[in-house]
């Protein structure tokens, strides 16, 4: 008999007679009252904001209209010269906001693309990246990412040590269950929860080990 | 199953737990280092899994998930097996040890490559795979900032969540300076204790490794029958980089890790980070299906023991188990011995019942571990999956073979307490003879009363006061002498 045949037939041996189980579900399911039920949204976004700044992330909650510059800003703190922009990332969190006597051309910073795609070499030498993402849990301080537009492949988030995500207020659920419900399993997650961190040493919390070590987050209402 | 290999060194599997708790505990460093450690965890614990309204609702699900997976593990694991492979995976299946080293050590021959870097993984760890590896020529990185402290160390984990919970701050840079060099980039010359330097040095020592290395070793945590997926959990992004960057991929997963839907991660996304590490989410959480983004990947089902633990009606409630290591850290037993009194890669109250389990009780070790506690039952108050370890270490004991003196006194002590009459008369003869019970037993038995008392023996059984008194009616003062 192959491993295969063997592994199944001892285990069709071992629970012959025993009784299946039913799986109870009472708590609080995807559709039913999480944390931010009953109350508006601006209660869940304030939510994922102070969930995030628990792990030491940077949290900016702005107007829409606002994130173009508050992302300008950011990069200007960063000092971050080199910026991976991933495909399918809306060009007006990029562009000067209207009226500002700043050209694009004048932006301090240079936008690489992953096309062709960029070696894992190249990806550790630049100095940031900026993504969306395809969901935000309220209650754990999470922001989850799929590879899909304005995201890129998962190693773009990875190498380089800074890593700005903008946030659209209706991609914000309350809790796990909402999550899992609006993922798409068969797409590769990334779900980040703050910077990189470890407590390996004496249980200590150090912010920034393989990861990006900053983590920071533009949540727009 | 006393062939199934779970990975520890000879010297702690030589002696029994005793032994090795009692040494353990005479070294007051490791001692202060696990206190610390330990009630640190469990406040962090404490504090995130009471902020949950709906914590035992998700406790009762995940389970009945588990259980349901169980009873039905053959349909669920061909579910997974299709699906993988629909996704462009591989599935190979290992019925122990062995099978699953050669067949890891074959899929990285035949990429050609000499060096793989590794994701903390229980199973690769049970398995012994990275020492499989070396005896092929395969150099095995460990990755997680605590496997590299022990990998570093020549040294064994001890603690499934913080494998390297036995070292302080100065230990560890000490390793760092001392060994990193021999393994890769060595640690900077000014290297200092702060953690937050020791975890630079990690992180410089192990960059160019990412980068360059083609093949990655990973477990999981879940897998889901229905759609193929794979799921980690990890904190520092080292399982980012090997799940990420080399072109092929080998995941090595117990069978009992799956679960049978994607909805189903609901409860365990919630369950294990509060558990584990003490936070509402854990840093990063990676899934992926089958072949992703041009990876070539595999993945290798393990049994090694598991099929027997399935096959016990008790002791099967700890396929359960998340590995999530709350029992350890709550563990008052756990928290003054440390893990490698446990002798195996699974310590504490867990480690108590999977291990005999998994290697059989052939050995001294595996014999004495479910006796490693008190029956407190402060792991299974715990427990993510209500795993009721008091009662499988009971039903382990019963199972043990005991020493023969404990046999012989256990059967003379049924023949008595078979039949009332013999009871009486053992308990006359008992009052009789009170002053001449020593402190302590003498011989194979003084094993006994070292660590117990013999209670004190009336000078008369309830049963007699009661036939001489009329049930306190009369003269309730027991007889001078030695009764009547």
């Amino acid at each position: 008999m192959n491993a295969r045949d063997q592994i199944l037939a001892r285990i069709r041996g071992a629970v012959t007679g025993a009784p299946d189980v039913e799986v109870p579900r009472d708590y609080r399911g995807a559709t039913g009252p999480g944390p931010g039920a009953g109350t508006a949204e601006p209660r869940l976004i304030d939510l994922l904001a102070e969930r995030l700044r628990d792990y030491r992330a940077i949290v900016h909650v702005v107007p829409e209209a606002e994130i173009a510059s508050v992302v300008r800003e950011a990069l200007a703190r960063r000092a971050a010269a080199r910026l991976v922009v991933p495909d399918g990332l809306p060009s007006a969190w990029l562009r000067p906001p209207e009226g500002e006597a700043v050209p694009y051309e004048t932006v301090p910073y240079e936008t690489v693309r992953d096309d062709p795609e960029l070696s894992a070499g190249d990806l550790d030498r630049v100095d940031g990246v900026i993504t969306g993402c395809a969901a935000a849990i309220a209650e754990t301080g999470t922001i989850v990412l799929d590879a899909g537009p304005g995201q890129g492949r998962r190693a773009l988030t990875l190498l380089p040590d800074y890593h700005l995500c903008v946030v659209r207020a209706d991609q914000v659920v309350a809790g796990v269950p909402d999550a899992v419900a609006v993922l798409v399993a068969e797409r590769p997650l990334t779900w980040i929860s703050g910077p990189s961190a470890t407590s390996d040493i004496e249980l200590d919390r150090v912010e920034g080990v393989h990861g990006p070590r900053t983590l920071e987050v533009v949540i727009s209402t | 199953m006393s062939r199934t290999f779970l990975g520890m060194p000879g010297r702690a599997l030589e002696r029994g737990f005793p032994a090795n708790a009692a040494a353990a505990v005479r070294d007051s460093q490791l001692r202060f280092n696990l206190r610390k450690a330990t009630r640190t965890i469990r406040g962090k614990r404490a504090s995130v899994v009471a902020e949950l309204p709906d914590w035992e609702g998700l406790r009762q699900a995940g389970k009945s998930i588990k259980d349901h997976t169980l009873r039905n593990l053959d349909r669920y694991l061909l579910q997974l097996e299709g699906a993988v492979t629909a996704a462009g995976g591989h599935v190979h299946w290992a019925r122990d040890a062995d099978e699953a080293n050669r067949i890891v050590a074959g899929l990285v021959k035949a990429t050609g490559e000499t060096e793989v870097v590794k994701v903390k993984s229980m199973a690769t760890q049970e398995i012994g795979l990275n020492e499989a590896l070396a005896a092929e020529g395969v150099t095995a990185y460990e990755t997680d900032l605590a496997e590299l402290i022990v990998q570093l160390g020549d040294d064994w984990p001890s603690h499934i969540l913080v494998p390297a919970i036995h070292r302080n701050r100065a230990e560890i840079r000490e390793i760092f300076r001392k060994r990193m060099g021999e393994w890769g980039r060595p640690a900077p010359e000014d290297l200092t204790d702060d953690p937050r330097a020791l975890a630079e040095a990690a992180r410089l020592h192990l960059r160019e490794r990412f980068l360059s290395t083609k093949v990655a070793i990973s477990g999981a945590n879940f897998m889901i029958a229905e759609t193929g997926t794979l799921v980690v959990l990890e904190s520092e992004g080292n399982g980012r980089m090997c799940l990420t960057l080399p072109r092929t991929l080998i995941s090595v997963v117990g069978i009992e890790k799956i679960l049978p839907t994607w909805r189903d991660l609901e409860v365990f996304l919630q369950l294990l980070p509060r558990s584990s590490t003490g936070e509402r989410m854990n840093p990063y959480t990676s899934t992926w299906t089958g072949a992703t983004e041009g990876q070539e990947f595999h993945l290798v089902l393990l049994d090694n023991g598991r099929t027997d633990v399935l096959a016990d009606e008790v002791g099967r409630q700890a396929l359960r188990c998340i590995r999530c290591s709350a029992c350890l850290n709550v563990c008052p037993v756990y928290e003054r011995a440390g893990g490698h009194a446990y002798g195996s890669v699974y310590p504490g109250p867990i480690g108590a019942i999977l291990t005999p389990q998994l290697r059989g009780m052939g050995s001294e070790l595996d014999r004495s571990l479910p006796y490693a506690s008190s029956l407190c039952g402060a792991c299974y108050e715990v427990c993510p999956v209500a795993i009721d370890i008091p009662e499988v270490l009971v039903d382990l004991r019963a199972k043990a073979r005991h020493p023969r003196a404990e046999r012989l006194g256990m059967a003379a002590a049924g023949w008595i307490f078979n039949r009332p009459e013999r009871l009486a008369l053992a308990q006359r003869a008992g009052g009789r003879l009170r002053r001449f019970v020593p402190k302590r037993l003498p011989g194979p038995m003084s094993a006994w009363t070292d660590t117990r008392d013999i209670p004190d023996i009336p000078r008369e059984s309830f049963r007699d006061w009661w036939d001489r008194t009329g049930g306190g009616q009369t003269g309730t003062e027991p007889r001078d002498g030695a009764a009547r």
